[in-house]
């Protein structure tokens, strides 16, 4: 919460202690105490909820006119002339007797109590209180501890009943699976019989929890608050980039808590952010390069493996070589990776994006929104996104607060029931690939037919919400079961018609828009530029070469592989026989290319059919800076060294470069940053000094930047890149040309989605927070958490095709069929059959073909 | 010793046979009040209740007329709330209500609905009233069906829907913010007023008028006979007739409706056709005037009035009108701790100081009784109570939101100052202590207002 400095005109004068003191309207007094130095004891209070009064540790005397009385400076507002008294007798005599009866029942288990050393109770107890309790009865006892869920714990008995927990999980997470039960001091928090906490916020109950009694099972018994060392970072388990403390211990992370920032993440994480810190530290993390041989993938030295990967690149074509991900990459490795394929080999087959994101340049074309933006108070969001709280829960959280405190409205146009729909003031569920029709009704406020499903009088009605404010956009890929034509086209409309209308990307992956930012993505160089605009400005700044023609995509990579058309596929961290829509064709992709070099943390599905593994650092293992999906830049931080011998990607591409022969003089992330913002046009002004600028502790958004005089950086956007500016204008650190134009918004080419027939049903496939990925995988407390897989059909479609609900089906796509059980589900639209993809058990990458607009299937009865 | 002879406004039914059935309601002049009520126009309604000075009966006694007029105005809907959730320990009034004039209470509700413009009220009555339930629920069956409740009621363009809420079995959702929080499907806790004043706040955040079931069932005697007369009977603020529930150690303990004001405690409990006197014609050594939450009176506070403002200056209240008798058989230390282990066992668990104070004291109660007792006790039991209700004073100060943990205090600080001696007796020492008691019951009685 940003704090400021000078007291706004219509301040509010009161008095603490004796000393007038100004404060905010509408301010509580024990924030307004503590902004002005007086901290008033608390535990039930939490900056980002709701007060409650509960624990009346911060009872204080307030004289509001009729007399001093005892209140709870977390519930009372400030006034004009109130008195407050935090110091006095009858304030001491209370606090001290609050802080006595919280002891009465507490069980002083300190010595084996993980929280014992950062416990606000410990704390308090020492400033607060008697010195010793005058409590001789027995406590009361309850069973220690017991599991609410598969991660966290929760001791009874230690529990002070602040309500932090209960609170978060029913306001602010929406999960109501915590609750007070009992009463008197057996009054205890408890899950109901059967309905475990299976929340993926958990583990924000066991951050704010004042006392130890939540503890989650990854820190349990690991270690001691003072033993840890911690770094401020950023979360790169998806785009959020919320800000956390890093913390470890002999080398080994131990522990992630949330830090609240004001843009992001408001100190909340998600579990799988929180915990699958557990995968840097797996014991089958790769410590050491293999190469295969007669045997299979063998441990190798670094010089015979970095010489195969240079041998083979330098034999291949350019155009023959194509580099897939990079989006768990800093920017900087990213950068230093751009830099290899497109300036130094010459390749543009470069695509960060595994054919389940949405085309670059129209992301980072269209007018961005920022997090601030799209969940403003009594705005409209519409929401073209996957279940937000499925691939990026902290967005939901922030979105769902919008909704529930700040009178935002959301109307969701997606192709089943999601976590948002519950948010949602209307909620258009329509067949798979009829969203840009949809969305053109809409726009147009009416419609005479049903489109996709949606009757008109909804159509009518969402068109109204739309019109009726300012409008902000939330844009992604409901699912992987269509191409993404239906998204770009309804962008596209949007654009065209609401020019205004900010979009907020909703691609998932950890540093994705940092990845396209740094150029790894067909067409584009680093800085949000063309090939063509920035062919001459990146020669001068030193690349050797800059590919003349936009390469292949992702698609486009794998089916030139499986053609037999690429000799090097080089695997930048990417698992397409995972991540990729289209299995089938990942596979002949590997078979076909005729070397597959994987860059990897892990042997995956796919890096396990690489010919070479260069083992990379994970995350807390290089310092950088990363990018969220507004375009905020934030740091993150080394904490620990890398596995073995494993290495950070851009020292990998700086040592592949020196092998082919070139010198991409990229040394440290620091060097590497300071030529991002020399080069790329987009993010000049973004100095490594001002991101590590206490000041920055927010990050900046690129584009955003915001000088000492409160005036943007003006980027030059001259359309004629080439022509060097005039003499007069040699402020401009690089001489030569001047920075190339940044991308402009081109209206993307639209294509029609086929009629479905009529035996047939239209595929959706989505994600669940926890699947097959690494990071879920080899993090012990999560593996298990994997939902698997089931065929969720309208109930009205069962009799249509003839199954039975919770009955065996097969389900037959043109590319393949899976077996799969079927069961009803209102929340899936008449026609459409919804599947998720990368869980356990049936692959539903079988059925997608990455070349078709929609996935069509038929089920039958198995 | 006098008996009033007023007129029974509330209580005429409780034995007329068949008084709780639709017919025999009617018979016996039911519905009447309401149709009075139709013929005028809401505002005259609420200045009728006015005229009355009908004070809430549930126990904190704030002028019904009154509190109506605190919902803002212009905002709309409002609510009725009733509140039935009876639990104090030696009330039993309105379920007797409930049980006995169910329709009664529903006409009051009616009336209640048409002053403050309600379209909607809400019955909340206690877990445990099985029987006030079901003749509650038939009630609103018939009154439905006879045009009673619903749309036009009466030929008029007044509408009202009645809901039928069962708690489920918890004292503090006798508070009415509990209460609410209950009606919302919240677990029954308090909310902290300021800012939710139900008038203001309430239901679903929406202006809410809450009223004690004795309160609502006055309204058709009022409305059929006006309100002037129903304040010529009784004394001071106090006006109208009351119902009080006599237990305890008397020969009759029960219900019985009084004229308020000035009927006096010696009248209540002594009175052949009231109590009928103590148990066993037994001396009396203690008696709690209004509900287990209020300080407790003895002998020389038997003359004053069951009148508000008298019992208020002599320190304690009359609360929700149950009045227990103790007489010379009950150990102090004893009674103490039952009343004490009441309200531990119901803090809702919210505040600190009344969850763990409450059963703070009632551990060491018990193990004085026990014969565990310590020199010290008597000094920490009142210093517990301090730290809930800081001052032991009356009306009770409180660290807590709702007034439930201070409802500890009162037997506490009660039975410690007068009978000192039992609890030296059992946890030796002098019974010294530190804290001020500045509750006025608490203290010897002075002579002049033991004579009011």
């Amino acid at each position: 919460m940003s704090d400021t400095t000078e007291a706004p005109p219509e301040a509010v004068i009161l008095t603490i202690n004796g000393k007038p003191v100004e404060a905010r309207p509408g301010e509580l007094v024990i924030e307004a105490a503590e902004r002005t130095g007086t901290y008033i004891p608390r535990f039930c209070y939490h900056p980002r909820m709701e007060p409650v009064g509960m624990c009346r540790m911060c009872i204080v005397e307030i004289d509001t006119g009729r007399g001093p009385a005892l209140q709870p400076a977390c519930m009372i507002p400030v006034a004009p002339d109130m008195i407050v008294d935090t110091e006095g007798e009858v304030t001491k005599k209370a606090q001290d007797g609050v802080l006595e009866f919280l002891l009465v029942n507490h069980p002083l288990d300190c010595p084996v109590c993980d929280k014992g050393g950062e416990c606000p109770l410990q704390d308090q107890t020492m400033s607060y209180g008697p010195g010793e309790s005058r409590f001789v009865e027995e406590k009361r006892h309850f069973e220690k501890p017991i599991m609410i869920s598969e991660i966290v714990a929760l001791d009874r008995e230690r529990c002070i009943l602040c309500d932090r927990c209960t609170r978060f999980s029913k306001d602010v997470a929406g999960d109501t699976l915590i609750h007070f039960q009992d009463r008197g001091d057996q009054t205890q928090v408890n899950t109901f019989p059967d309905h475990p906490f299976a929340s993926y916020f958990s583990g924000n109950t066991v951050q704010i929890c004042p006392v130890g009694a939540l503890t989650a099972k990854p820190y349990r018994f690991k270690a001691r608050p003072w033993d840890l060392d911690q770094a401020e970072s950023t979360c790169t388990a998806c785009s959020m980039g919320c800000r956390t403390l890093v913390q470890s211990s002999r080398n080994e992370i131990l522990r992630h808590q949330g830090i609240d920032i004001d843009p992001v993440n408001w100190g909340w994480l998600c579990d799988k952010g929180r915990f699958s810190f557990e995968s840097v530290n797996s014991a089958e993390r790769l410590g050491a390069p293999l190469m295969r041989d007669g045997a299979g993938l063998s441990r190798v030295g670094w010089g015979v493996a970095l010489a195969k990967v240079a041998a083979v690149i330098k034999e291949a074509k350019a155009e023959r070589v194509a580099v897939l991900g990079g989006a768990r990459l800093t920017n900087e490795s990213a950068y230093a990776w751009a830099k290899l394929a497109k300036g130094v080999i010459g390749t543009d087959h470069v695509d960060a994006q595994m054919g389940d994101g949405l085309p670059a340049e129209l992301l980072l074309g269209l007018p961005r929104a920022t997090i601030d933006e799209a969940c403003a108070p009594g705005g409209t969001v519409l929401v073209l996104a996957p279940d937000l709280k499925e691939e990026l829960p902290v967005l939901f959280l922030r979105l769902r607060h919008a909704v529930t405190r700040d009178h935002a409205r959301v109307v969701e146009v997606a192709p089943r029931r999601s976590s948002v729909s519950e948010l949602a003031a209307m909620s258009l569920l329509h067949l798979p690939g009829a969203a840009s029709d949809v969305v053109a009704a809409i726009l147009a406020g009416s419609s005479a037919q049903a489109i996709g499903g949606i009757e008109p009088d909804a159509i009518a009605a969402a068109g109204a919400l739309l019109a009726a404010g300012p409008v902000t956009v939330i844009l992604g890929r409901p699912s992987v079961g269509e191409s993404a034509d239906a998204m770009v086209a309804a962008a596209a409309a949007i654009h065209a018609a609401h020019p205004e209308v900010r979009f907020l990307s909703a691609l998932r992956r950890g540093n994705v828009h940092g990845a396209l930012d740094m150029g790894l993505t067909p067409g584009l160089l680093p800085g949000r530029t063309g090939l063509a605009a920035g062919a001459s400005w990146y020669r001068e700044a030193g690349w050797a070469t800059v590919p003349a023609s936009p390469g292949l995509d992702a698609h486009g990579i794998l089916d030139a592989a499986a053609h037999g058309k690429i000799d090097v596929l080089i695997l930048l961290g990417a698992d397409p026989m995972s991540d990729f829509p289209d299995t089938d064709l990942a596979r002949k992709a590997l078979a076909g290319a005729g070397t597959v070099v994987a860059i990897d943390d892990f042997l995956t599905r796919s890096s396990e059919h690489a010919d070479v593994v260069l083992a990379a650092a994970g995350p807390s293992e290089t310092a950088g800076t990363t990018t969220n999906l507004e375009g905020r830049v934030s740091t993150v931080a080394q904490k620990i060294t890398p596995p073995g011998t494993a290495r950070a990607d851009w020292m990998l591409a700086a040592e592949i470069a020196r092998l082919l022969g070139a010198d991409l003089g990229l040394t440290s992330p620091e060097q590497i940053w300071s030529e991002v913002e020399r080069v790329a046009p987009s993010h000049a002004g973004l100095t490594w000094d001002l991101l590590h600028a206490p000041q920055s502790r927010d990050g900046v958004v690129v584009g955003r930047l915001v000088t000492a005089e409160a005036e943007p950086v003006v980027l030059p956007s001259d359309d004629d890149a080439d022509i060097p500016e005039a003499d007069g204008q040699a402020a401009s650190p690089p001489p030569g040309p001047s920075r190339p134009a940044l991308l402009e918004y081109v209206a993307p080419v639209t294509v029609d989605t086929p009629a479905v027939d009529g035996y047939s049903l239209r595929l959706v496939a989505t994600r669940k927070l926890y699947d097959l990925g690494v990071a879920t995988q080899h993090s012990p407390n999560l593996a298990g958490l994997t939902p698997g897989n089931d065929l969720r059909l309208h109930p009205h479609d069962f009799d249509r095709i003839g199954i039975a609900p919770g009955g065996a089906v097969t389900v037959t796509a043109a590319t393949g069929s899976v077996s799969l059980t079927a069961f009803p589900d209102a929340g899936i639209p008449n026609g459409a059959a919804a599947v998720v993809v990368n869980q356990p058990g049936a692959g539903i990458g079988a059925l997608i073909d990455a070349g078709a607009t929609v996935t069509d299937v038929r089920v039958a009865k198995a | 010793m006098t008996v009033s002879d007023a007129p029974l406004i509330v209580s005429t039914r409780f034995d007329l046979v068949g008084g709780h059935t639709l017919e025999g309601y009617l018979a016996s002049g039911g519905y009447e009040g309401l149709k009075a009520a139709l013929a005028k126009a809401p505002t005259a309604v609420g200045d009728e209740v006015k005229a009355a000075s009908l004070l809430g009966r549930g126990g904190a006694g704030f002028p019904a007329g009154t509190k109506w007029g605190f919902c803002p105005p212009g905002v709309w809907p409002r609510y009725l709330v009733v509140n039935g959730d009876e639990s104090e320990p030696g009330t039993y009034k309105d379920r007797l209500l409930m049980e006995k004039d169910p329709h009664q209470l529903i006409e009051g509700a009616l009336i209640a609905c048409y002053a403050i413009g309600a379209a909607q009220a809400f019955l909340y009555v206690r877990g445990e009233m099985a029987l006030a339930q079901e003749r509650i629920a038939q009630a609103l069956n018939d009154a439905y069906a006879a045009g009673y409740i619903g749309k036009n009621i009466l030929g008029t363009d007044f509408s009202v829907d009645v809901v039928l809420h069962w708690g489920a079995g918890a004292y503090i959702v006798g508070e009415e913010t509990a209460l609410i929080e209950s009606l919302e499907g919240n677990r029954g806790m308090p909310r902290l007023k300021p800012p939710f004043f139900p008038a203001a706040k309430g239901l679903y955040l929406q202006p809410t008028v809450v009223n004690n079931v004795e309160t609502l069932a006055n309204l058709p005697w009022i409305m059929s006979n006006g309100g002037a007369k129903f304040a010529a009977l009784g004394a001071e603020t106090s006006r109208g007739m009351r119902l009080f529930a006599v237990s305890g150690h008397v020969q009759k303990p029960g219900v019985y409706e009084v004229e308020f004001g000035v009927t006096t405690f010696r009248d209540l409990i002594y009175a052949p056709v009231y109590g009928g006197g103590t148990r066993d014609g037994r001396s009396l050594k203690a008696f709690i005037p209004g509900g287990a939450s209020a300080p407790w009176f003895y002998e020389e506070h038997l003359d004053i009035p069951l009148e508000a403002g008298a019992v208020g200056a002599a320190g304690s209240m009359l609360g929700s009108g149950a009045i227990v008798v103790m007489d010379d058989t009950t150990d102090a230390v004893k009674a103490c701790w039952r009343v004490v282990r009441f309200f531990a066992r119901e803090s809702c668990g919210k505040c600190t100081p009344c969850r763990e104070g409450t059963s703070w004291l009632e551990k060491v109660l018990r193990r004085i009784l026990d014969g565990h007792g310590r020199p010290d006790d008597i000094a920490l039991l009142l210093d517990v109570c301090d730290n809930i209700s800081p001052g032991i004073a009356w009306p009770p100060k409180q660290t807590t939101i709702c007034p439930l943990g201070p409802s500890a205090v009162s037997p506490i600080a009660s039975a410690i100052v007068r009978f000192k001696d039992e609890f030296i007796a059992l946890c030796g020492g002098t019974g010294e202590s530190p804290v001020t008691i500045s509750g006025k019951a608490y203290l010897p009685m002075p002579t002049e207002v033991a004579g009011v």
